[in-house]
């Protein structure tokens, strides 16, 4: 007989506490709105894809889709360009106050964005950005940029210092350097750091709300609006749910054996 | 590493400097000008030193957003921190189920937080939610929309389901980091299971824990989405968070300056603990290199 160890049952146990919410969110979206007030079912027994085809038809629904991935690109875009170069002077350099930088950097990932909500609003409002996708990404860049700083860093220490002079006494410049040799040198690191910028952007409610009415409207603001204004589209509201987890799921895959060292700020 | 002096590194942070500053300082300026001032409009302001100060510090509402915050998370601390512990020590180390788990544990991390509030309202509810309908069928009076409760229940298991799996996967890179010769050492000197969880795990958990400790506290103390989907921080004001409360008063009410001095002393508080949390990781950072 096949002996069970403990921890796989453990695991067992925990990975169905954490797929059960999951899976039914999946199955009310494959209800029809009948099935799910009238009657109490585990699965669907009346299968329907009503429910997607109204959001994959209605743009006003599907817009929701494009505007955050627009936004969160040009977010992973952004804190991508400008957290690279930073993240090597850390990695190499002692230079005036770096000490007190990389602290002024950290509590920015720590800062709340409730306290930043209303003030992101009216700076954006009197630039004239307000409602357009260059404004959340770059209010995602509050807590983006430092964490694409932390986690490069964490992955650019692992990278001899050698590398750097051989290339230099071969005669590279540094811009040159930086992309041919180094770049690909950490590029998990790059991966993990677009990874993490692209999950924090697309998880964010509170500030994407509160910069967009219409034009830029992400999903996840759509889903609240929609749910409030039409009673309760159970079905459609979980049908959108499901679509939001789709785009992370997918990219979950490739990342998977650094995850954890990306939470750990690359210090792991 | 042994790292140059260069000033010219400046040069680099450069651009990481200006779009930080322009989206995280010229708001922060924002608020600080609200704090201190009193307005009726138009943009023309008064100067109200620390009125507002001393209105938010000895405001009753804000001395329970506080407590509500303080108890919410020391329980999702007390909770998470052991559980994640316990789940990354049973996670299969290499494999196929290995990836599994890592891919399972990792998804309710990518969802958006309010499609979190979302899930847990509908599985929640006592008319069409799995969690409800069951609770109520074997017969616990449960619904978490008049039960405040059952409210503080629904939210922190939500948050259990949520963020546990961020801090077993950080141990879990802790763990893999610690050499097979480690535990070949501990069998020679037969050692006990809790031995080597106290004396050699732990320890090499450390740093990896530290950073989870305080992710956790930092994200559940500015927690706002999630709670506020699920009971809008009801029933009553019983789930208001500092964050539900500080929104709900600049927002909602527009009352700019006592959210903005409520928004200071938030972020201080922030601050403060960040420092602590920093000072403690380059320590550690300073022993390893040693």
């Amino acid at each position: 007989m096949m002996r069970i160890k403990p921890s796989a049952i453990v695991m067992a146990l925990y990975l169905i506490f954490l797929m059960l919410p999951i899976y039914w969110l999946v199955n009310m979206s494959l209800k029809t709105n009948t099935e799910i007030t009238s009657a109490f079912t585990l699965w669907p027994h009346d299968l329907t894809f009503r429910n997607y085809r109204v959001i994959l038809t209605d743009p006003s629904w599907y817009m929701g889709y494009v505007n955050s991935v627009i936004y969160v690109s040009m977010n992973v875009v952004i804190s991508l360009t400008v957290a690279l170069p930073a993240a090597y002077a850390f990695s190499r350099y002692h230079f005036m106050g770096d000490k007190h930088l990389f602290f002024w950097l950290l509590t920015n990932r720590m800062a709340p964005p409730a306290v930043f909500a209303l003030p992101f609003f009216q700076l954006y409002s009197s630039v004239g950005l307000f409602d357009t996708h260059i404004a959340v990404a770059l209010a995602h860049c509050l807590f983006n940029v430092p964490l694409a700083v932390w986690i490069l860093e964490g992955f650019m220490r692992g990278v001899p210092k050698e590398i750097d002079e051989t290339a230099y006494i071969d005669g590279y410049s540094f811009p040159r350097f930086f992309v041919k040799i180094f770049m690909p040198l950490i590029a998990p690191g790059i991966g993990v750091a677009a990874f993490f910028c692209f999950m924090f952007s697309w998880v964010e409610l509170l500030l994407s709300r509160t910069l967009t009415s219409v034009n830029a409207k992400p999903i996840a603001a759509t889903m609240t609006r929609t749910v409030s204004a039409s009673g309760m589209d159970w079905g459609v509201l979980a049908a959108a749910g499901v679509l939001t987890i789709v785009p992370g799921a997918l990219v979950i895959w490739f990342v998977r054996n650094y995850i954890a060292k990306g939470f750990a700020l690359g210090r792991v | 590493m042994d790292k140059t002096q260069n000033n010219k590194a400046w040069f680099l942070v450069l651009p990481v400097l200006v779009l930080v500053a322009f989206s995280a300082v010229l708001p922060l300026m924002t608020v600080v000008n609200y704090a201190f001032n009193d307005t009726f409009g138009n943009n023309r302001f008064f100067w109200a030193g620390l009125e507002w100060f001393e209105q938010m510090v000895t405001s009753s509402r804000m001395h329970d957003a506080l407590g509500r915050q303080i108890l919410f998370s020391a329980i999702i601390l007390a909770i998470e921190v052991p559980l994640g512990i316990f789940i990354a020590l049973n996670m299969p180390k290499r494999g196929f189920w290995a990836s599994f788990c890592l891919v399972v544990m990792a998804l309710p991390l990518l969802i958006p937080f309010n499609v979190v509030g979302t899930i847990w309202q509908i599985f929640g509810r006592v008319d069409i939610g799995l969690l409800g309908r069951v609770l109520n069928d074997l017969g616990i009076a449960y619904n978490y929309t008049n039960n405040p409760f059952d409210a503080w229940a629904t939210v922190i298991v939500m948050d259990v389901w949520h963020w546990t799996s961020l801090v077993a996967l950080l141990c879990y890179a802790g763990l893999n980091s610690i050499p097979q010769a480690y535990y070949q050492a501990a069998r020679i000197d037969q050692a006990s299971r809790w031995a080597v969880f106290r004396y050699i795990e732990l320890p090499k958990m450390k740093g990896v824990l530290l950073i989870a400790v305080l992710l956790r506290f930092m994200d559940s103390f500015m927690i706002y989405t999630e709670p506020f989907v699920v009971t809008g921080g009801g029933p009553g004001n019983s789930t208001t968070f500092l964050s539900i409360d500080l929104v709900k008063m600049a927002i909602g009410q527009f009352d700019l300056g006592p959210a903005a001095a409520f928004s200071l002393m938030y972020f201080l508080v922030i601050l403060l603990v960040s420092w602590v949390f920093y000072t403690v990781m380059t320590n550690l950072d300073r022993e390893e290199q040693k």
